[in-house]
This record gives C-alpha cells, sequence and structure tokens, in this order.
C-alpha cells in the first residue's frame, strides 16, 4: 500500500525521520490516570531484527504502553517514534508500519478466517488480489490454510493465535507488537508463536516487542526489558541484564531488579 | 493515503457489516420480528381503540396500521443502528473496536465508514418490512417507496450516530438490555411513533413537550411525509442537525487526544 515512491513523497513533505529511523523509539514516556501514575518516564528503543521481551508483572504499566503505542489515546508526555514518525503527530504513517497482536482475541468469530484476513487487509487499504496473495502466504506459514473457509469459531485458541499473527503481518509492517499473545495457550501453540516470532526478526528483520509476565519465555538470544510499576528497571540483551543484576538466571536477575524496590 | 485506500477501507467495512449481519440468522429474524409483531399483532388489537382523525401527510382516514408503520421503520433503524453502533464495544468477544481503529485512516473517517455500514444494513431491513407491510394492506404510493429513501438513509444516520456516541462514552450502556430501557423505550414511547401528538397533547401537555424534543419524532415523521411523497422542512432539519452533532461528539468521544476514551482506558 504504502510503496517506496509513496513514502519517499511522504519524506519530501516535510517532518520526515532523518536518515535511518529505528522502528521503535519511546522517549520519556509517563502517563497517568488521575492519580494513578501508569508510566514514569519510559525511554528505550527498538533496533532492525531486535526480539525484546516486555516483562513486567500485570499491572506493570505493559497494557498502558500498548495502548499508547496502538494510539488508543494520546500519550501527553514524551515521545513515541515509529520509523521516526511521531505516533501522535503522523498516526497514519506510524500505523501503517505498525503490526498488532492484542492481549484480548480480536478476531470476528462469526465470519471465515478469509474473511477476517480480507476485512483487515482493506482497512490498510490494499487492493483485494494484492491481498488474496499476501494472505495464502501469511496463513501458509502458519500452518492453517485448510481451515481458510471455516467459522473463526471453530478454531481452537491456539488456531485462533497463529490467525492474529498472520492477520498482523499482512499489511508487511516492519514493527510487531504483541501482547500477552500465549495466555491461556497449551504448550505446543505457546512454542509456536516464540517461535515464529523468532523467525520473523531473524530472517526478515522484523523489530518486535512481546509483552509477557512469563519469565520462561525470555530466551537467552531475546532482548529484555524490565518493566516495574510503570518505571523501566533494566534493558538490554538477555545476558548481559542477568549479568548487571547479579544473577545467574532471568528470574534471579528480575526478583533481585524489582525486590531491591519493592516496599 | 490516497482516495482509493480510503474507498477500499469504507468497502472493506460495509462488506464485513452486511457479512455480520447474514451470518448471524438469529439477529435477522428478530430484528424483522419486532416490528412485525407491532404491525401483525399489537396494531391490529389496537385498530378500533385508536382513532385516527385526517392529519397531515394523510389526505383521508386511515387505520391504525398504516398510522404506525413509518413509526416501526424508525423503530427498525434505531435498534439496528443501535445495535451495530454499540457492538463494537460491548463485543468484547471480537474485540474488534481494537482492530479497526489501528488502521492508518484517519479516525473520524473509521467511524463514519461504521455509520455509513451500519445505515446501509438497516435501510435494507426496513424495505424488506415494507414489502412484508405491503402483503399486509399497508400500500403507500409507489413514489413513496422511492422518496422515502433519503429519508430512511439520514434517520438511520441520526440514530446510529447517536449510538456511535453512546458506546464512546457510557460504560454501563454495555448491555443491550440497559440501552433498550434507557435509551430505546423512552425514545420510542415519547414520539409519534405509536400515537400522533395531538391525542398525547390532550392529555399532558409536558408529554408532549418532551415528544417535541425528541428527535426519534421528527425522524418518524420525516419518514412518513417521506412515505407519502412529501417533504416536512421542520423535521428534516432537526434530523439533519442532530445526525451532524451526534456524530461530531462521536468523533470527539474516540478523538485519543480528548478525555473520552482516556477516562474509559483508566477506569478498567
Amino acid at each position: 500500500m504504502l510503496d517506496l515512491k509513496e513514502e519517499s513523497a511522504d519524506r519530501r513533505a516535510g517532518s520526515a525521520p532523518q536518515g535511518e529511523a529505528l522502528p521503535l523509539a519511546v522517549q520519556g514516556l509517563s502517563h497517568a490516570f488521575g492519580e494513578r501514575q501508569a508510566l514514569r518516564n519510559v525511554s528505550f528503543e527498538l533496533g532492525r531484527g531486535d526480539r525484546t521481551m516486555l516483562l513486567g508483572l500485570n499491572g506493570a504499566g505493559k497494557t498502558t504502553l500498548f495502548s499508547l503505542i496502538t494510539r488508543l489515546y494520546n500519550h501527553r508526555s514524551g515521545s513515541i517514534r515509529i520509523f521516526g514518525w511521531e505516533i501522535k503527530n503522523k498516526p497514519s504513517e506510524a500505523l501503517a508500519r505498525l503490526g498488532v497482536v492484542f492481549q484480548l482475541p480480536t478476531l470476528d468469530l462469526d465470519l471465515s478466517v478469509a474473511q477476517n484476513l480480507f476485512y483487515h487487509a482493506a482497512l490498510h487499504g490494499l487492493p483485494r488480489r494484492e491481498a488474496a496473495v499476501r494472505i495464502r502466504h501469511e496463513i501458509e506459514r502458519v500452518g492453517l490454510t485448510d481451515r481458510m473457509r471455516e467459522h473463526a469459531r471453530t478454531l481452537s485458541g491456539g488456531q485462533r493465535r497463529r490467525v492474529e499473527i498472520a492477520r498482523a503481518l499482512i499489511h508487511r509492517p516492519k514493527l510487531l507488537l504483541l501482547d500477552e499473545p500465549t495466555v491461556g495457550l497449551d504448550v505446543a501453540s505457546r512454542q509456536f508463536m516464540l517461535d515464529h516470532v523468532r523467525m520473523l526478526c531473524r530472517e526478515e528483520g522484523l523489530a518486535a516487542l512481546w509483552a509477557t509476565h512469563l519469565i520462561d519465555e525470555v530466551d537467552s538470544e531475546a532482548r529484555v526489558i524490565v518493566l516495574h510499576r510503570g518505571r523501566i528497571l533494566a534493558e538490554g540483551p538477555v545476558p548481559e541484564v542477568i549479568r548487571r543484576a547479579n544473577a545467574t538466571s532471568m528470574r534471579e536477575a528480575f526478583d533481585n531488579l524489582t525486590g531491591e524496590r519493592a516496599e | 493515503m490516497k482516495p482509493v485506500h480510503y474507498y477500499r477501507c469504507l468497502r472493506g467495512i460495509v462488506w464485513r457489516e452486511a457479512l455480520r449481519f447474514l451470518n448471524q440468522r438469529g439477529r435477522f429474524l428478530a430484528a424483522l420480528v419486532r416490528p412485525l409483531v407491532w404491525l401483525l399483532i399489537f396494531a391490529t388489537g389496537f385498530r378500533f381503540v385508536l382513532g385516527v382523525s385526517i392529519i397531515p401527510p394523510y389526505q383521508t382516514y386511515i387505520p391504525y396500521e398504516e398510522y404506525i408503520a413509518p413509526g416501526l421503520l424508525g423503530m427498525i433503524l434505531m435498534f439496528q443502528g443501535m445495535q451495530s453502533s454499540l457492538s463494537m464495544v460491548w463485543d468484547r468477544e471480537t474485540g474488534s473496536m481494537r482492530t479497526l481503529l489501528v488502521s492508518p485512516l484517519p479516525r473520524w473517517y473509521l467511524l463514519v465508514s461504521k455509520l455509513v455500514a451500519a445505515v446501509i444494513v438497516s435501510v435494507l431491513q426496513a424495505y424488506v418490512f415494507l414489502l412484508i407491510a405491503w402483503f399486509w394492506g399497508i400500500q403507500p404510493p409507489r413514489i413513496g417507496y422511492l422518496t422515502v429513501l433519503p429519508a430512511l438513509i439520514l434517520a438511520g444516520m441520526m440514530l446510529s450516530a447517536l449510538g456511535l456516541f453512546l458506546s464512546s462514552v457510557i460504560r454501563q450502556l454495555e448491555n443491550f438490555a440497559g440501552v433498550m430501557n434507557f435509551v430505546i423505550f423512552p425514545m420510542f414511547f415519547a414520539s409519534s411513533a405509536l400515537y400522533p401528538l395531538w391525542t398525547v397533547r390532550q392529555a399532558n401537555e409536558t408529554l408532549y413537550q418532551i415528544c417535541m424534543v425528541n428527535p426519534f419524532t421528527h425522524a418518524v415523521e420525516l419518514v412518513r411525509f417521506a412515505l407519502y411523497e412529501k417533504f416536512n422542512l421542520e423535521a428534516f432539519a432537526v434530523v439533519a442537525g442532530c445526525a451532524i452533532l451526534f456524530m461530531v461528539l462521536a468523533v470527539l468521544g474516540y478523538d485519543p487526544g480528548r478525555g473520552l476514551i482516556v477516562r474509559r482506558a483508566g477506569a478498567e
């Protein structure tokens, strides 16, 4: 939809990001709901191909952060840039480059798998023929080609998640957000999701931000951001974060980091 | 984003709304049975209780069924409009609102598309009802079937926009029973849908005034006049004005920079 020509036209039009823009750059982000401070001065970056696990307990601020990055509502302080485009000022450019798998299931259960995917393609302004090609490709990669015509309702929880990740990729985003995508999945489905995202980052250079409260999901090849009570306590490649926390495992590192500041 | 992207997006949203409607046979049937129950049973029962004198746009005495037909068209538009708008929010099962709002097209455009889709579905339903009513002896002039179209569209816009606005502000209205009690029933009964307003005025002046400020009254009158090839300027002005007002409020309600959607999120 946004081919290179259009992109360069956009960039010429002003307020264009300079040079090689990062897939995601969050700076000085704070957000409060009334008295409750959900995020405090959060800053981090995702580079091309980075697979970053956003680790935090429930209520750490993960969902608020995702809501702000997907522009459900605007942030009031700090900045969120997606490939250099500030989401608040240039939502269209930013959202076009972003794929999302939400925490809650968002497939329309009364529609077939194919209909769900075509609907998403339409929301991104893709022509039908182009959409058909991409949908076939994405659904094949998650191994559900033979379920295309079935109602989403007939799929298992794990299969629905696979459709959702296929859907998030139809418009070929270079940044993928996943908000606790494995909650409620069985072991095999969970592993599939982890492997699939790992493959996307390694082979296609996708940047992925994966929110989770499950420490087991944080493997040593990933980067990790530890979010606790709205603050980032640690950030970096997993082995480095473990070392800096004087720990031998991620679990221990998490306990050390959060325990320090627990009251 | 070019115009063609906008067009594809609108087409996709309308197509989905139509599919959803057709796939949910129960919903289709319920939407049709509701006004038919009123027409075939209620109106027949009340035929001799409520006398309808000659009032515009009618040129002769008319049976009660014929009087309430436009009111029932209004009912179809209202139920359908509220349902598709509110379903975006209360369908936690599908979370379709979130998927809609991450589209790169402007948010106001997504909401207007959603509205257009809802109106198309409800206008189709209104015509199915008119067809059945024709066999029941409610036979307005042929041209009326054509002139009623713009009235149905405008009234449908207003009612769907109202639903959209409500969905953006009021959490408690997320189940349909609440909407029925606090929005649909009061609007429906305090209007000219079931009885001419002069009868209401004779009984209670205050209620009459309430009926007169109820936008649904004007939606029904707009449809009633149009069905008989007449144009009611007052009704048109009120309905058009309210449609725009509700739409603006809905867009503000979903604006990521303003209070409403943010406050909702904070409450969760």
